[in-house]
């Protein structure tokens, strides 16, 4: 326990001092809510007419959560890899449970705290209405999300094979789910092919989670148990894949 | 500590049949040209890699079956590892004596390795050299028994590397034991105890720097140019046997130096000749080395 809060404690830290990871996984969430809600803003969505600037709140967290748990762990995961930091660590006593939970620990921190940026964003400037008893149900579609997505990322680290690689491979995945998954563009515009490709894949089903939680009216029983299933399902795909597949060694290895 | 070691990959058997015995407390260095297999021996020897065959102890356990108290009393330098860059010298060497029982203190430990003053600098801004003193920070930082060194100053510059070995010879005194591998002949002589001359993933020679290949008993050679003007039937009959090559440089070998030494300098001062590149030397650990090394190609 001692040695997970340590590790923690220092993976978060490596992320604060990282070049690329404050700017993509908490401005970048931040800037995308802005631009759409500044762009969209007085749109109505759906049939329930809601305000495009209350649509785009629970879209905006959901990519919060993947920056930080999916992407940003799956660059950094092969970046360490292929500097041989991985290996390294693997030759002194620390447990390598403890690794892997500490960076998905970090990881869950890091998306927790974007996402109440965006929500409380959302909540101050663009009359989201927070119903405090439904929050549960929004942290649980956090915790969820950041732990089944973690997973999905160590399992992609293990297909990229080159550190240069991770960030164009990192963006194929995500960008193509961003957009029909609810978060850039309403479901609700798309054809329905589009539509049912986005249900078959996790990001949707989070979207939908946040959501649920943050929805005028929403309560404490507000969580939408078969979205969080499906969530689950991939995280647990994820983490076989990555079981099966994750190597300390750097895969461009001289010698 | 090793016996019949092999480590196969695929069809390639980088190690065939290694024996190595290493004593406490002693500096022991793998001399070997690139490819003879020596990293692939030190992390199977480190528990990083699995042996296809032999029996492994080190500190009397099966490093396959290493666990965190045995890893404890290791420490490692891995030949191409990179601190994390994010972090400062300090908070690199402290994140890693997290992972240890019982830490040595870190700015004693900074300042053993001689990074005292760049406690503050990001790791991603060292030099390479001040990043191979960091490995080693990192490698001593739990205070381990065995200290284990891939290739440590490969890429130095001469500076650079002697002063890595004045650490690599302080660690014998912290009475730690060293397993190091190196290509340098340099480094080896002036390192270790004991040195083992490994090509092809087999052992050709093994012993003390001064013993090793023979060394000892192998013949001296005199050598000198041979003045202008002079044959070589002028020279005093026990050097004459010997055959100049194009730039009139006469070899002579001899179990004992001092007569024929004796007898060329004799005939040279009575014949006031000047005796130009006069040198007297016993083969050097690097001649024994390419020798050695060479013959093992040879045999393959």
């Amino acid at each position: 326990m001692r040695m997970l809060a340590h590790q923690t404690r220092y993976e978060l830290l490596t992320f604060v001092r990282n070049r690329q990871g404050p700017f993509f996984t908490v401005a970048l969430p931040v800037i995308f809510l802005v631009i759409f809600v500044g762009v969209f803003g007085n749109n109505r969505v759906g049939p329930e007419h809601v305000k495009a600037s209350t649509y785009y709140v629970p879209g905006i967290a959901a990519l919060a959560i993947l920056s930080a748990a999916f992407a940003n762990l799956a660059i950094s995961i092969t970046a360490q890899r292929e500097l041989g930091i991985l290996k390294r660590r693997r030759a002194t006593p620390v447990s390598a449970s403890v690794l892997v939970a500490a960076r998905a620990l970090s990881a869950l921190a890091i998306g927790v705290v974007v996402m109440a940026v965006v929500i409380a964003i959302g909540s101050l400037a663009y009359g989201v209405h927070l119903n405090s008893s439904a929050l549960p149900a929004v942290a649980l579609a956090a915790v969820i999300g950041s732990l089944a997505f973690a997973c999905l990322g160590y399992a992609l680290s293990t297909a990229i094979s080159a550190a240069d690689a991770a960030q164009p491979v990192v963006l194929a995945t995500t960008l193509p789910l961003y957009f029909i998954s609810g978060v850039f563009i309403p479901s609700v515009r798309l054809p329905s092919f589009l539509a049912h490709v986005a249900e078959v894949f996790p990001v949707q089903h989070l979207v939908v989670a946040i959501r649920a939680g943050l929805a005028p009216g929403a309560h404490a029983s507000s969580v939408a148990w078969g979205d969080l299933g499906v969530i689950a399902a991939w995280g647990a795909v994820g983490l076989a894949l990555a079981l099966a597949r994750f190597s300390w060694e750097p895969r461009a290895a001289t010698t | 500590m090793a016996s019949g070691l092999r480590c196969r990959y695929g069809a390639n058997e980088a190690v065939r049949g290694i024996d190595l015995e290493i004593a406490s407390g002693e500096i022991f260095a793998l001399l070997g040209p690139n490819g003879a297999g020596k990293t692939s021996t030190i992390e199977i020897l480190e528990g990083l890699r699995t042996r296809s065959d032999g029996d492994v102890r080190v500190l009397g356990v099966d490093p396959d079956r290493g666990d965190a108290h045995w890893r404890s009393r290791i420490g490692v330098v891995l030949q191409a590892s990179q601190p994390e860059p994010e972090l400062s010298v300090a908070e690199c060497v402290s994140l890693y004596a997290g992972y240890y029982p019982r830490p040595r203190d870190v700015d004693e430990t900074l300042a053993l390795v001689g990074l005292g003053g760049l406690a503050a600098r990001r790791c991603e801004r060292l030099s390479g050299g001040e990043r191979r003193r960091l490995d080693v920070a990192l490698a001593l930082i739990g205070d381990p028994e065995l200290v284990f060194l891939d290739e440590p100053t490969t890429g130095f510059d001469p500076a650079a590397r002697r002063a890595a070995w004045e650490l690599f010879l302080g660690l014998r005194e912290l009475g730690k034991t060293v397993l190091l591998t190196t290509h340098y002949m340099e480094e080896a002589e002036c390192v270790a105890d004991r040195i083992a001359v490994l090509s092809r993933g087999a052992i050709v020679a093994s012993g003390t720097p001064q013993s090793l290949g023979a060394r000892e008993s192998m013949d001296v050679e005199i050598s000198f140019t041979l003045p202008a003007g002079i044959t070589l039937e002028e020279l005093p009959a026990s050097l004459a046997a010997s055959t100049p090559n194009r730039d009139r440089m006469v070899r002579v070998r001899a179990e004992d130096p001092v007569s024929p030494l004796f007898s060329l300098t004799r005939w040279a001062i009575e014949r006031d000749v000047a005796l130009a590149d006069l040198e007297v030397r016993r083969p050097s650990l690097e001649d024994v080395y390419l020798e050695l090394t060479a013959a093992a190609e040879a045999r393959a």
